[in-house]
């Protein structure tokens, strides 16, 4: 069987649509005995109480936003460099979990900040680093969102993901430098108490189930995304879009 | 090649002066409004002036952006320009810098006055100045990407700043980290030195990126 085959928008749609269970079910499962884990198994922490808690979707949410825009980019690129119109579609569809999880995980970072530091937020480099992720986001859909062209959407995208990725190490480093100046601002981070099995058997569950979710939800748009672009191919008449 | 773009976009916006100046007077303006907005105590202006001098030149160059390719392109001429046998990279940098000349420069030589409307010293409006001279090339730079992506949208004016602004993060930081730093006493050199090295990435990187954009923009 050649796999190359699946680089085709047609034949990759009844693909996802038979691959989106085997990874929807999982995620499910995997939340669910996450969730349990973590709120019931896990001890509470002495210092931070119950709070704490909101660790098992904050930070599993903050590595998906950082991972999927690098990903993003990096299927941007594969769709401009070879005129991969998969490619781009998948771009596009990564954009919007990631830019959800980025968000998530300021939201909760915030919700968190509030008990434990006495303050909805700090311009710490990392909370700052993470909203300026959601900046790029925002500007990549919004990039695309105003292209009417599906190809030329595709490839300035491209463009925008790339210089985007160059210049993530840049303002992550600017940023953490920026914020030793203004050391007095800001509030020194928990003192990262060691942490328990069961915690960390709770954080990487979540963290799998998060991946799963992401890939099932990318599945799902990525066909949208196909069934909009490919209506007009006869392949796709039947499905009567 | 890279002379006659220049010099061609300098003429063209010679005899459009107004437009020149009304990016002067924006900047000249948003600055005069932050000490009604804040109040004239002395300290406190001292305090916000990096910052308050910085963000108002990143608005301003946001205002000149548009115009970097879009007469060109409307009139066709951008269009020609693709097609010379020289490389478009030429181009680009030649019309980077001719818009740095017409909308930035003008902003750093009046820096320094509006400057003095923060109570700075003498040597802190040098360095303000300084750093603006380093970092403006930066905003014109990465600035071109985003006009050549978003060149013949709808929204545009508004799209292009959500597109760059991200991206002028490190630019202000250091710009605005070097002012603080004279303002506060210590050495700017290490920032001016970072902003430096960043406008060198940007030199290196962006005329390409802007290049390619156009050819996507024009397909």
């Amino acid at each position: 069987m050649n796999i190359y085959k699946y680089a085709s928008p047609a034949s990759f749609y009844p693909l996802a649509g038979k691959l989106i269970p085997w990874f929807a079910i999982p995620a499910a499962l995997l939340f669910a005995t996450g969730l349990f884990v973590g709120f019931f198994i896990a001890p509470t922490d002495f210092q931070q109480g119950d709070a704490y808690r909101i660790i098992f979707i904050h930070v599993p949410a903050a590595w998906m936003g950082m991972f999927l825009y690098i990903l993003m980019a990096f299927y941007a690129g594969i769709g401009w460099a070879f005129n991969a119109r998969l490619s781009s579609m998948m771009a596009s569809s990564l954009a919007i979990t990631g830019a959800m999880f980025t968000a998530i995980s300021l939201v909760t970072g915030a919700l968190w900040g509030k008990p434990t530091w006495g303050t909805w937020w700090v311009w710490d480099a990392r909370m700052t680093s993470t909203l300026i992720l959601l900046f790029l986001y925002i500007g990549f859909i919004s990039l695309q969102a105003a292209i009417d062209d599906p190809r030329r959407a595709d490839r300035a995208g491209a463009i925008l993901a790339l210089v985007g990725v160059i210049n993530v190490p840049i303002i992550y480093f600017s940023v953490q430098w920026w914020n030793t100046l203004h050391q007095g601002a800001t509030i020194r981070i928990l003192q990262k108490p060691t942490i328990r099995g069961s915690m960390l058997a709770a954080l990487l569950i979540m963290l799998a189930a998060c991946w799963l979710y992401s890939v099932a939800v990318v599945l799902i748009r990525l066909r949208c995304i196909i069934l909009e672009r490919e209506q007009n191919a006869s392949r796709f008449a039947e499905v009567g879009v | 090649m890279l002379r006659w773009i220049v010099w061609r976009d300098l003429m063209l916006a010679w005899r459009r002066r107004a437009d020149m100046l009304s990016t002067v007077f924006f900047f000249v303006i948003v600055v005069s409004l932050f000490p009604l907005g804040i109040g004239p105590e002395t300290q406190l202006l001292r305090t916000i002036a990096p910052g308050v001098v910085w963000v108002a030149a990143l608005l301003a160059s946001m205002l000149s952006l548009g115009r970097l390719f879009a007469n060109d392109y409307q009139d066709g001429t951008l269009e020609q320009l693709l097609l010379t046998p020289q490389p478009l990279f030429l181009v680009v940098l030649g019309k980077t810098f001719a818009h740095w000349v017409v909308a930035e420069l003008p902003l750093v030589l009046i820096a320094p006055f509006v400057g003095v409307q923060f109570d700075l010293s003498r040597g802190t409006l040098w360095i303000l100045f300084a750093s603006l001279l380093v970092g403006t090339p930066v905003l014109s730079l990465i600035g071109s990407v985003g006009a050549a992506l978003t060149l013949g949208l709808r929204g545009g004016g508004v799209l292009i700043s959500l597109l760059v602004l991200p991206l002028y993060i490190p630019a202000l930081i250091f710009g605005a980290g070097a002012v603080e730093a004279s303002v506060m006493g210590t050495s700017p050199s290490s920032h001016l030195s970072l902003l430096g090295a960043f406008a060198i990435v940007a030199l290196l990187f962006s005329p390409w990126a802007t290049a390619a954009a156009l050819r996507i923009s024009l397909e």
